[in-house]
């Protein structure tokens, strides 16, 4: 790490020890950047690894804890977006916040300071969108335009203010692969003009395509700091995932022969424009394993799961076979029957209704499976909430979740003890095949290490055990074989014994290197994908 | 400076329960100020208006009679927008159920069977779930906003009923007026208690469909989807209950009810068709859906209590020389301090100060 004086004056922004901390949680712990005049400038890191709340006070969404930031050699508090904007701080966020039925010039209009005519701004737009590279009609309704050109939009409103840095903020997420090189042109087109830009990402090729200098966060900590360039794609997945070594706990259950769930060829398009299409998905889980999907957040994890569930149906029915039935017309109700159980990533209206007590939200996921218990009155079908609060009594004592008063509404829960419930409720009905995103997501230790305990308990019993993962630790602390997801793509599943950080960290980068050693990716990386 | 909403961390449960009456207090305060302004005594005006009306026992007859359509609209409505699907078309509703209903004792008037009744009632009740399912499968198929479309729906159902009447329907024997032929007695709701008043069966219907629908809401598997999908159509989803069905069936529901009510109206009260049949049921059920907070019971008692507007209304006209639009008002009123009540209860007001550098930063 270069050790620069304070406030050094080639340095456009600088940043020393900055420090943001949520209650328990340093999301940023003593973080230093230095982004120099045209330079363009990568911050990579996994997702919870600091690099959106670093950003955030960069642009003045949020009030660093302690650390100084210094702008062309002064000291300065940025307190408010517009106040990064009047120092010359630009940002083009992952998610667009454009007006759909407005035209360009409009919606580019509404995010001036001043009052500027809109003839006036869709001229300036124009000779800017012409200079930049970045064809835009500035008459054209926003409704009609393909996600990249929208983040056009974004990219000219932020030019049109003149800015010396430019952050943006996962850039190629939503974009194609030709109209993510035409954005590394315009890119290099600012840097050429003097003007830096703050890109953030976890994508190492294009890292290493277009960024002069690297800074890597890990849990909320800095990593590294770089010239991308120098470095193997192997250094940087190391930098980006920790190197420590993690002992592998295999728990010895028995794998049977039995194929419990599978995806063959599986494909989906994408539903919405910020959602990840899924690519010729292959996934075979036979009874006793676990299978840990790691994976950057956002390249199909959630689609994945739908589709697995039952959410979302495929087109073919043999895409997806559950327990040796054909099950990818089947809604999830039906896949429950077959012996599959469902944990959804987002535990308040998804998993459970919030506003529900714990018993009725046991309805939610079993009503179908347990109608025999649950359900009485034949067609009425009239809810037996009796025998339904033994049931989720049972659970709540079984995962140990700790609540105040009888049957609360899931709202009153901690994250912990709701997800614990979550869990217990699908593993109560000992369930052939369990699909599980997240399980442990803002989860407490203790809870987490419960849920993870119950999952491995259930695989060593015989049955299958999907866990869609981002965190790496829980992967290689449940899994016994791990595949890692990128835009959509799944690897082949490989023995956890295998498989080392660094190999996941370089599928997670978009690096596809199947079937080669790990040092011979380092040669090839360059030009793989 | 501007006005924000912000939600209140959590809500007292005292205030959910109150709420309805301190709307109601605050309508009738507000009641006082108008008639004040109007140069009446306030009240004697609102004893004219709300109490008169219950004193007799003839008008407690007119009271059920005007009760209970807006009832079984609103329990439907109930239904409907628990699952979240804001059918504001009940007046087409009740418009098409009471011309459906109406076939039989027009077209047919020849057969006499004590099975007209059921036959026109049953009719009644598919017409307004056919009329309903044309915003259902409009937001289903096309994503459609159902509001707008059921709204819009209401006025063809106004003017089809306008020109069937005037037109192939019109009573050959009434002398050109816009009327259909007169129901004949096979085809009339009969009255509860002919003695005392002209009540007829029609509140025993909102009885009867108050006591099911609070059923199903409660016991059964069908009120829990409407509530699941109402509050989270994602977890409605992982639950494997369709939003599509749940569209259809929350439609069909509120349509038929609302249809039921309209050719109860038409047999029970005004025994032939006329070009209109509704003063707007269809719109004052929302209040009533509302004001009862969306429970079939507590919408029985709010159904009285706009009937008794209504009722008001008139009394207003013959003995303080109002014109019978003030029970618009007062329904407006009621309908508006619900909401407020509603409102505050999970939210606060309050007032930002911010300067143009700001706003202007956080609208990026």
């Amino acid at each position: 790490m270069a050790h620069h004086e304070p406030g050094h004056s080639d340095c456009l922004l600088e940043v020393r020890g900055l420090t943001k901390v949520f209650g328990e949680l340093r999301a940023n712990d003593h973080i230093d950047l230095e982004i120099k005049s045209s330079e363009i400038h990568a911050l990579l890191g996994e997702n919870g690894a600091g690099k959106s709340t670093l950003v955030k006070m960069l642009f003045g969404s949020l009030e660093p804890t302690s650390g100084q930031i210094f702008w062309k050699g002064n000291p300065v508090t940025i307190g408010s977006p517009g106040q990064a904007r009047g120092f010359g701080i630009g940002m083009v966020f992952q998610h667009f916040s454009l007006f759909e039925a407005l035209t360009v010039a409009e919606n580019i209009a509404l995010s001036m300071d001043d009052d500027v005519s809109i003839e006036n701004i869709s001229e300036q737009a124009a000779v800017l969108s012409r200079e930049y590279g970045l064809p835009l009609d500035p008459n054209a309704h926003v409704a009609d335009l393909s996600v990249g050109e929208r983040q056009r939009i974004e990219i000219v409103r932020t030019l049109l203010q003149n800015p010396e840095l430019i952050i943006l903020d996962e850039p190629t997420s939503v974009l194609t692969p030709q109209e993510a090189d035409r954005l590394f042109e315009t890119l290099e087109k600012i840097r050429s003009e003097g003007r830096s830009v703050l890109y953030i990402s976890h994508r190492l090729e294009e890292v290493q395509r277009i960024c002069d200098r690297a800074t890597v966060l890990r849990h909320g900590k800095l990593t590294g700091d770089c010239d991308p360039r120098a470095e193997t794609p192997a250094s940087l997945a190391r930098m980006m995932v920790g190197s420590e070594v993690k002992s592998v706990s295999n728990t010895g259950g028995k794998v049977t022969d039995e194929v419990l769930i599978e995806a063959r060829g599986l494909s989906a398009p994408a539903r919405t424009p910020f959602a990840v299409a899924l690519k010729d998905i292959d996934l075979t889980v036979r009874g006793g394993e676990i299978i840990g999907i790691a994976g950057v957040a956002g390249n199909g994890q959630s689609e994945l799961f739908d589709v697995l569930s039952g959410e979302e149906l495929v087109d073919n029915p043999g895409d997806i076979n559950i327990c040796g039935k054909d099950a990818g017309r089947l809604g999830i109700s039906a896949r429950r029957l077959l012996g599959a159980g469902f944990v959804p990533e987002e535990r308040h209206g998804h998993a459970a209704v919030s506003s529900m007590t714990l018993s009725e939200n046991m309805v939610l996921a079993r009503h179908r499976s347990d109608a025999a218990e649950f359900l009485t009155g034949g067609p009425l079908k009239v809810i037996r909430h009796d025998v339904v609060r033994q049931a989720s009594e049972r659970i709540i004592k079984e995962m140990d979740v700790r609540m105040s008063g009888e049957d609360p509404d899931a709202s009153s829960l901690s994250g912990g003890n709701l997800q614990k419930f979550i869990v217990g409720r699908e593993l109560d009905r000992k369930p052939s095949v369990i699909v599980v995103n997240q399980p442990t997501w803002g989860v407490d230790a203790g809870a987490a290490s419960r849920i993870r305990q119950a999952l491995i308990d259930l695989a060593n019993a015989g049955s299958a055990v999907v866990v869609i993962s981002q965190d790496l630790d829980e992967i290689f602390e449940v899994a016994t074989s791990i595949a890692v997801i990128n835009e959509g793509r799944l690897s082949a599943a490989e023995p956890a014994e295998n498989m080392t950080l660094e190999r996941i960290g370089l599928l997670m980068g978009g690096i596809h290197g199947e079937d080669t050693p790990v040092e011979e990716t380092r040669m090839e990386a360059a030009h793989a994908h | 400076m501007r006005i924000e909403l912000e939600r209140r961390p959590g809500h007292s449960a005292f205030f959910s329960v109150v709420s309805p009456f301190i709307a109601l207090g605050l309508t009738i305060i507000a009641g006082a100020i108008m008639f004040t302004a109007l140069d009446k005594n306030p009240i004697d005006a609102l004893f004219s208006f709300f109490i008169e009306p219950l004193t007799e026992v003839w008008s407690l007859h007119e009271l059920a009679i005007k009760a209970a359509p807006l009832i079984l609209i609103a329990v439907g409505l109930s239904v409907c927008f628990r699952s979240n699907n804001w059918n504001i078309g009940a007046e087409g509703q009740f418009i098409l159920g009471g011309v459906v209903g109406s076939i039989v004792p027009i077209m047919f008037h020849q057969w006499d069977s004590w099975l007209v009744l059921p036959v026109m009632l049953i009719m009644g009740m598919a017409g307004g779930a056919a009329y309903a399912a044309i915003p259902a499968l409009l937001k289903t198929r096309f994503n459609t906003n159902e509001i707008l479309s059921s709204l819009m729906l209401v006025y063809v159902a106004q003017l089809f009923l306008d020109w069937i009447v005037r037109g192939p329907w019109r009573n050959p024997e009434g002398f050109n007026f816009p009327e259909s032929r007169e129901f004949d007695v096979e085809a009339i709701l009969p009255e509860l208690l002919p003695a005392s008043g002209r009540a007829d069966l029609a509140i025993i219907f909102a009885v009867i469909a108050t006591l099911l629908t609070w059923f199903m809401m409660r016991y059964m598997l069908r009120g829990f989807e409407v509530s699941v999908l109402g509050q989270s159509a994602r977890a409605g989803r992982f639950a494997g209950f369709s939003a599509n069905k749940m569209v259809f069936f929350a439609f069909l529901f509120s349509g038929a009810l609302a249809g039921l009510a309209g050719i109860s109206e038409v047999s029970g009260s005004i025994e032939q068709l006329q070009p209109v049949i509704s003063p707007g049921y269809g719109f004052t059920a929302i209040i009533v859906a509302f004001l009862g907070r969306l429970n079939p019971l507590g919408i029985f008692a709010a159904g009285l209590i706009l009937a008794l507007t209504y009722l008001g209304g008139e009394a207003a006209q013959i003995s303080i020389g109002l014109p019978d639009k003030i029970a618009r008002v007062f329904q407006g009123l009621l309908l508006f301090f619900v909401l407020a009540c509603d409102t505050l209860i999970h939210y606060r007001v309050r007032l930002k100060f911010a300067s143009h550098a700001e706003l202007a930063g956080e609208g990026a």
